[in-house]
């Protein structure tokens, strides 16, 4: 018998924890049930990207794509669906606007747009199956490089492919390649950074999680051209999933004769040793990260040397982004041409990006380089929801900047967003909207960096607490004129003067907030207003009488019981001396009557109370 | 292992993710509504399967639709062919299944005798 439908379903991090397990033991129980084990396989994927809608599952050849699916929805997809052909249409994807029911995956903008190079497998495949990534043409790149390239010729097709690494600075890898493949030393070293540290950022342990194999043959292949016998990846231990399937298939792929002595008879021999960081952010920075794997503390040092020339116990090191690994076998399978006519000419290739915050469609993309923010987050994210409007968009993660709707148009590449006040970083877009104060957002981001300081240069370790006593200063409402200056200055120096990348990018996003958000920093200071009305200092809350209905609702729902009333006899009023202005009531209230008073309404609303 | 074993790997593999790559010379859709399960949709579609898989026919799709209106002509199966016309069949049973993957799939002359509609594009 032949199988005549494969249905995927969603193993990736996110999806898994939506539950995606139990959906699949009920999957399972329900083919069962009807009979249809020969005819149904599932196969549990990596990461398919559309992580707000999980769990998600992908039925093919007829690609219907359902979202949200629960246990309790697996009996009806097998009847209906796999036993008579009609798919379920309640669970099948919509679009958050137009509310119209897609049934196929191309008809999906959030999928419409996207240009899956380094994720085309991610999603498609069986990742704990070797079998089938061999199948999705996996380790080709690796034999044709062993039997028909010279190291020369494989350096020579990534410099000339314009690759950029995908962790932050976008270094050009076939320079860097080029550095490790002519220093002098023995062993040579070939080091994978899986050390995804950035709120939000999740496109590592994606690709690590869905197609591991190939990151392997990309190291491979690295190893193969700079001379390197020995690899490492270091995965951060938060990621037990990409581990277990890294670990896999580290196996699955020695046993087969694809990593180990003699790789596919060509004489060549490369091993990989798995290590796994213990989360602190430092450990992303490359020299950081080579002292964690020796076993020494995760302290960055100055450079140079590079690690290209002294790296791993002092040895010749490439070391490479998981993203940047993830690319090198389809330049090589398709060539440097066909990669840079993806892109721009300064930055071929495509990015992922981890779309998070005040966007419809929150998830993994990949697009071509050279897309434009709106096109990101408006057509492929689908949006602010709520009808919200969209304020700023945050990218690069923790050490980027903010930047405004006027750059919404703004191709995406590493210089185009540089020249904003931001980096590419590794790739979190975080989208936000009017409901978010500025002032708040760089305070939560600097607390975020100098938490993860390493606390071993005075700029980053001294620097970085007292520029976020400034702005705690400023958010509550105690500011003076002179702290935005005060804060400039300190950010220069921050930035010039620290040891490494986390304290030279650290405050970014406190100076992109001033370069677009000012007036935001000036009302705070100034007026005691914020604008978003987020600043838990800055705002009051009070009942409308005249829209108050007295329906118990937001006394009910208040945590702290701080609002008093009368069912049927409007007003309630709340007692701004125990509010601690969570915003619940304005949630719960039907009638709009909660109001969040900011500066000078607030004032008012003070002086008349207190008259 | 040799490049070569992992390109015979490959060539075995790659049957296995067929369903996923969406390419196909023949699609064979049997209709799997309940009338159609009720006059034996289900035995049909197995045979279906079960032939194509056995003459190993990689480039034949087999799956399944839901009701087409025609509860008279039950179980009733269509075959999509790029560049040729849409035959449907009707009162469609396992052994005239086995012919039709003989007949029609593999030689290209499609049973007249179970034909009910011939669909032009």
């Amino acid at each position: 018998m032949r199988r005549r439908l494969d249905v995927l379903i969603c193993s990736g991090t996110a999806c898994l924890s939506s539950h995606s397990a139990k959906l699949r033991d009920a999957l399972v129980r329900a083919i069962a049930d009807q009979g249809l084990e020969d005819e149904v396989r599932l196969v549990e994927t990596g990461c398919m990207g559309p992580c707000e809608l999980g769990p998600v599952i992908l039925v093919y050849p007829d690609g219907s794509f359902y979202v949200r699916v629960t246990p309790e929805d697996a009996p009806e997809i097998v009847a209906e669906h796999f036993l008579k052909g009609r798919p379920v249409s309640r669970l099948l994807w919509e679009t958050p606007q137009a509310r119209r029911i897609v049934e196929e995956k191309k008809q999906v903008p959030f999928f419409g747009k996207q240009k899956k190079v380094v994720l085309a497998n991610c999603g498609r495949i069986d990742p704990e199956s070797l079998e089938e990534a061999i199948a999705a043409g996996g380790y080709e790149a690796l034999g044709k490089v062993l039997t028909q390239m010279e190291p020369t010729d494989v350096i020579a097709e990534i410099s000339a492919s314009g690759l950029r690494g995908r962790g932050g600075a976008g270094f050009l890898a076939g320079k860097k390649w080029e550095f490790v493949a002519a220093a002098k030393g023995s062993p040579k070293y070939v080091v994978c950074n899986g050390d995804e540290g950035d709120p939000g950022a999740f496109m590592d342990r994606s690709l690590l999680e869905g197609d591991p194999h190939a990151v392997i043959e990309g190291m491979a292949i690295a190893a193969y051209a700079v001379g390197a016998n020995h690899g490492v990846v270091y995965v951060r231990a938060e990621y037990p999933l990409a581990i277990r399937r890294l670990r896999g298939a580290l196996d699955d792929a020695r046993a087969m004769g694809l990593l180990g002595k003699d790789i596919l008879e060509t004489g060549f021999s490369f091993d990989i040793e798995l290590r796994m960081g213990a989360g602190a952010f430092v450990c992303g920075e490359e020299t950081a990260l080579l002292a964690s794997v020796a076993g020494d503390k995760g302290y960055p040092r100055p450079r140079p040397p590079y690690p290209a020339t002294s790296g791993l116990y002092g040895k010749p090191t490439l070391i490479n982004n998981v993203e940047t690994i993830g690319n090198v076998r389809h330049i090589l399978l398709h060539g440097a041409a066909w990669f840079r006519s993806i892109g721009t000419p300064s930055s071929p290739g495509t990015k992922v990006f981890a779309l998070s915050g005040k966007v419809a469609n929150t998830g993994l993309v990949e697009v071509p380089m050279g897309t434009t923010l709106r096109e990101l987050i408006f057509d492929i994210g689908g949006g602010i929801p709520d009808g919200k409007a969209f304020k700023a968009v945050q990218t690069g993660g923790p050490s980027g900047g903010c930047i405004p709707a006027e750059a919404l148009d703004t191709p995406i590449d590493y210089e185009s967003l540089t020249a904003l006040g931001t980096i590419m970083g590794s790739g979190g877009v975080i989208v936000m909207d009017e409901d978010n104060c500025m002032v708040n957002i760089a305070q939560y981001f600097l607390d975020f960096t100098a938490g993860e300081s390493c606390g071993q240069c005075v700029p980053c370790r001294a620097g970085l607490p007292r520029m976020l006593d400034i702005l705690r200063r400023i958010a509550s409402g105690a500011g003076a004129p002179a702290d935005v200056d005060r804060l400039r200055e300190a950010a220069e120096m921050i930035k010039t003067t620290s040891l490494c990348g986390l304290g030279q990018t650290a405050p970014n996003p406190v100076l992109s907030t001033l370069r677009y958000f000012g007036e935001e920093y000036r009302e705070h200071i100034e007026e005691g207003r914020c604008r978003a009305r987020a600043c838990v200092d800055l705002v009051t809350y009070r009942i409308d009488p005249a829209a108050c209905k007295a329906c118990n609702r937001c006394a009910l729902a208040c945590p702290v019981e701080a609002i008093r009333g009368t069912p049927g006899r409007p007003p309630y009023v709340i007692n701004e001396e125990t509010c601690i202005r969570c915003g619940t009531c304005r949630e719960v209230c039907p009638f709009d009557a909660v109001r969040v008073l900011t500066g000078r309404d607030r004032i008012v609303n003070q002086g008349q109370r207190e008259a | 292992m040799k490049l070569e074993d992992l390109r015979r790997i490959r060539e075995r593999a790659s049957k296995d993710l067929g369903l996923r790559t969406g390419k196909a010379r023949v699609r064979i859709v049997v209709g799997m509504g309940t009338s159609g399960i009720a006059a034996g949709a289900r035995d049909v579609l197995a045979a279906f399967l079960d032939e194509v898989a056995k003459r190993d026919l990689t480039d034949v799709l087999v799956t399944q639709t839901g009701e087409r209106g025609l509860a008279s002509a039950e179980p009733v199966v269509e075959v999509y062919e790029e560049g040729r016309p849409t035959i449907v069949y009707g009162d469609m049973t396992p052994e005239k299944a086995r012919r039709v993957v003989a007949e029609h799939i593999v030689n290209g002359s499609p049973v007249s005798d179970y034909t009910i509609e011939v669909r032009e594009g």
